[in-house]
């Protein structure tokens, strides 16, 4: 299999496997997406200092471009392939399944996530969805 | 110089993302037993891959922009990518916890 192929599979058996194996459902989170938009800046970031410099190098046969490595085109976007893109979602969507998906099995779900910008997930506001507001205005709007 | 190129870039991404940990409170390296858990069977799927990936000619490393130092067929640093960055995802999400307070399906008291 190409690069191309392998990459579309991993992509598919990621989404395959948080909708329907581990049933983490992260992709129907904005969480979820964004934090992949910030991790997709910083791929743009990272890859394209390791393409552009030929740090990696890619078989133009395995690849949807034909070897030429400009900042956008020929099949590449920040100089790194496309393919690189599938890749990347695939690692993050897993990574971030498990990781959930052992915190739902209460594996360190605490120290929960909290700091000084905090705004804490309060479960019981979600019924109403006031649980996605944050806290303080949240708990000054039911008294 | 020009043999830390990639492990530079490691190194980026692990100082930018310390201050999530130090300052924010995203508590993950302090959930160490979870992280290494969640860490460690994505790196030994991607790193297959790569062997494959590597073995099969779909791409290759810069000889001299590299330390040098080998683990089997790949560069040290490919392998510390696998696990450099599936840390920095998780700081990631759970830095937008924190700061947007959104849940992400772990929360107690929640499916």
């Amino acid at each position: 299999m190409t690069y191309t192929q392998l990459a579309m599979t991993a992509l598919g058996v990621a989404v395959l496997l948080d909708l329907a194996v581990f049933r983490v459902r992260l992709l129907r989170r904005g969480a979820f997406w964004t934090a992949y938009g910030i991790v997709f800046f910083f791929q743009l970031v990272t890859n394209g200092w390791l393409t552009g410099r030929e740090v990696v190098t890619y078989d133009p046969g395995a690849i949807l471009g034909t070897g030429s490595i400009p900042f956008v085109g020929d099949g590449r976007l920040a100089f790194a392939p496309v393919e690189d893109l599938a890749f990347g979602f695939a690692m993050i969507l897993l990574t971030l399944d498990l990781w959930v998906w052992w915190g739902r099995r209460g594996v360190q779900r605490e120290p929960v996530a909290d700091g000084p910008w905090s705004r804490r997930y309060r479960p019981e506001l979600d019924a109403s969805g006031a649980g996605r507001e944050r806290p303080r205005r949240a708990a000054s709007a039911r008294r | 110089m020009l043999r830390l190129a990639y492990l530079a870039m490691l190194v980026f991404v692990l100082v930018t993302t310390l201050p999530l940990e130090l300052y924010l409170g995203v508590r993950v390296w302090r959930r160490l037993r979870r992280l290494a858990l969640t860490v460690l069977p994505v790196t030994c799927v991607f790193l297959a891959w790569d062997l494959y990936a590597v073995a099969a000619g779909h791409w290759d490393f810069h000889p001299e922009q590299t330390t040098g130092l080998v683990v089997g067929a790949l560069p040290l640093e490919e392998v510390l990518f696998f696990l450099v960055v599936p840390v920095a995802a998780v700081m990631t999400l759970e830095a937008v916890r924190v700061v947007r307070g959104w849940p992400v399906g772990d929360e107690a008291g929640t499916r």
